[in-house]
Formats: C-alpha cells, structure tokens, sequence
C-alpha cells in the first residue's frame, strides 16, 4: 500500500465553512498587523452600552463579544480559544475596534525579548515546571 | 498606555509580558504531543485559504467571499506568573502552511525543531529558516521507540550544525523531557544575548 500523501486526512483540516462571515467577507485586517501574541485591552472609556451595534453600525455583535472579552489585557491567541473564533477572524475584528479607539493593541516587544531579566525568570520558571 | 480597568494601577503592575515559542518539525515528529505534555492546550483555528477557485467561491456587493476551511493549530500556554505567560505555537510543517512562518517568528524567542533519526531530513527546513532568520533555536531528537539511535556528534554533523546550536535528545511525551527541551532553549537565547548578538527577526 503506498502511504498517503500531504493533505489527506490525517490532517485536522475541517469542513469548507465561511469563517469570514461575520466579518462582511473581509479577510485582511485594516491598519497595522496583529501578532499572535499582541496583547489587547478594551480602554476604559469603551462602554459596550454605549456602543452602537444597529444594522447601520459598523460594528456587530462580534465585535461586542471581542471588547467584553478584552476588558482585562488579553493576547490574540487567547482571545481567539476563549471566543471559539479562527485567528484571522479575531484579528480583524480587533482591527475594527482599534479604528474605533475601542482598544488598544501592544504587539509583543523585541526589546522584551532582548530583557535578560525576564529571559531568566522564564528559564527559572520552566526548570519548576 | 494604561490598560483597561487597570488604569490607576498602571503605574505599578508591570505590563503583561507574553512571550512565544515556536515548535517546528516534520509530521509526526512529535510536536502536538511535546506541546500536550508541558502546557495547558488551548483550542486554535487558523484559516486556510483554498487555492483553487471552488463551487464555494461566491460575490457579494463587490466583496469577496473567500472559501477557506479552518484547521487547528498546536497551541499552549504556560503561566509562569500573572502577568508573564510562555505560548507555544506548533509550526504547521505542510507546504501550503508556509505562509505562516514569518509571522509566527514574529517577536519569538526562539524555536525547538524536532527531529526524528528515521528521517532526518524532515527537519532540515526547519533548521534552514530558523538559521537564515537568525533566530536561537535548539535541535531535539525525539527518541522514537524503535529509532536507532547515534551518537550526538554524528546527529549534529548529519544536521550540518554550528557548535552554538543546543543539540539534545529528548522523550516528547514525558513532561520533564519536554521541559527540558524548553529550558535549553530559553538558556540558549539568553547565552547569545550575553554575547550580545542581537535578534533579527523582524518583518
Ligand atoms: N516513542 C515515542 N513516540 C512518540 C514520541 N513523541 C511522539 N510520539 C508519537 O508519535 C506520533 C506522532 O506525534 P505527534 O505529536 O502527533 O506529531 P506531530 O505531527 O509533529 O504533531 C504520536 O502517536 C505520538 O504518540 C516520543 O518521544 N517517543
Ligand atoms: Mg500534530
């Protein structure tokens, strides 16, 4: 029997959807990219009652769902395992919310990573996992 | 910038630090289990857009109705401390997931590429990338039950490694052993900085 080839089923791929709906059919964020670990925070002042979600509102309710979700600092990927949403799907709602200045966005600092302080922690950390 | 409902306690709670790691590696080399074994998983989607025009293909108003099928990636986390999370991220090895590389390097600390002795070669584009980017990375080699198994010396030149690079073996399905492929890799990336070779990645 010859083996099966890349892309057959033993990959996790699912069924043809249109996780992209919710988003009008847009499949780019606007504005600058989002990494996966951007950590994104509703501003104080975004008020979801205050928000306009009618049929001529920009924003939906998933939208609504994305800024409730991120009133405590959040990271994209979390943000998108929490809400049950695909990766690109959240980014591009987040993007809409940050050209509403209904949240922030902090893509994870090189210079953090150029922390040896913080690097330590980390390998201290994980040698007690 | 302040955050969120944390406002008046910006000034003294330290920003949350999120920091990535990329699990890299041939299929079936181990990089779920290793990524099941020393994190919490969390369920993630990416999309992947079909290449070829389909039946699902559809235009409305102008905008364009991408068909595209979702697939779960490998991701976890690991807590260290409330405001200092460690993610892993499984690096899709097929041809059509490439795409996502450059991205997911984005901002990461390093890499762990999983090898398998049966088949080396798996591995090589993976150590290619990371090499190319300039990003720290350590090799592991999974010890399959029925792998043969050769002296690091051999591996690593079988590999084409520099001597800088953590070449070790590893179980992915024990925790420990996971644990300490991670380890490696964050003492490594903090070795080069105290040689003070900086990171390139960048977009
Ligand atoms: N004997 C042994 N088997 C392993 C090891 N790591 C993974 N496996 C098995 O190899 C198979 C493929 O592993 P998986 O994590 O799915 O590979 P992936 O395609 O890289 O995600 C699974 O059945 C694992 O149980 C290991 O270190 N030793
Ligand atoms: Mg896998």
């Amino acid at each position: 029997m010859t083996p099966r080839r890349d892309g057959g089923s033993r990959d996790s791929r699912g069924p043809v959807v249109r996780p992209y709906a919710v988003t009008s059919g847009r499949t780019k964020p606007s504005g600058a990219a989002i990494d996966m670990i951007a950590v994104v925070s509703a501003v104080r002042s975004a008020s979801v009652t205050e928000l306009d979600t009618g049929p001529e509102s920009a924003l939906g309710p998933e939208h609504f769902r994305v800024l409730e979700a991120c009133r405590l600092p959040i990271a994209v990927a979390d943000l998108a395992a929490d809400l049950d949403l695909p990766i690109g799907v959240v980014r591009i709602l987040i993007a809409d919310l940050r050209e509403h200045g209904l949240v922030n966005v902090r893509q994870p600092a090189m210079s953090g990573l150029a922390d040896i302080a913080i690097l330590k922690e980390v390998a201290d950390a994980l040698r007690k996992l | 910038m302040p955050y969120g409902n944390s406002d008046l306690l910006a000034d003294r709670v330290r920003a949350p630090v999120a920091i990535k790691i990329l699990i890299a590696g041939g299929f079936g080399v181990g990089k779920t289990t290793l990524v099941s074994a020393v994190s919490e998983v969390r369920p993630l989607r990416t999309e992947e857009r079909l290449s070829e025009p389909s039946a699902f293909v559809d235009q409305i108003d102008g905008v364009e109705q991408k068909s595209t099928t979702t697939v779960a990636m490998d991701f976890g986390r690991i807590s260290i401390s409330e405001d200092l999370v460690v993610y892993l991220f499984g690096t899709p090895g097929q041809k059509r997931f490439w795409f996502m590389w450059d991205e997911l390097a984005y901002g990461a600390l390093g890499a762990v590429v999983l090898a398998d002795t049966r088949r080396l070669a798996d591995c090589f584009p993976s150590v290619d990338y990371f090499e190319r980017r300039g990003m720290p990375f350590v090799v592991a080699v999974n010890c399959f039950d029925d792998a043969r198994r050769y002296p690091i010396a051999t591996m690593r030149t079988a590999l084409n490694l520099t001597a800088e690079v953590p070449l070790l073996l590893c179980d992915a399905r024990q925790r420990g052993s996971s644990r300490d492929v991670l380890v490696a890799l964050v003492e490594h990336a903090v070795a080069r900085l105290g040689h003070g070779r900086q990171f390139t990645s960048s977009r």
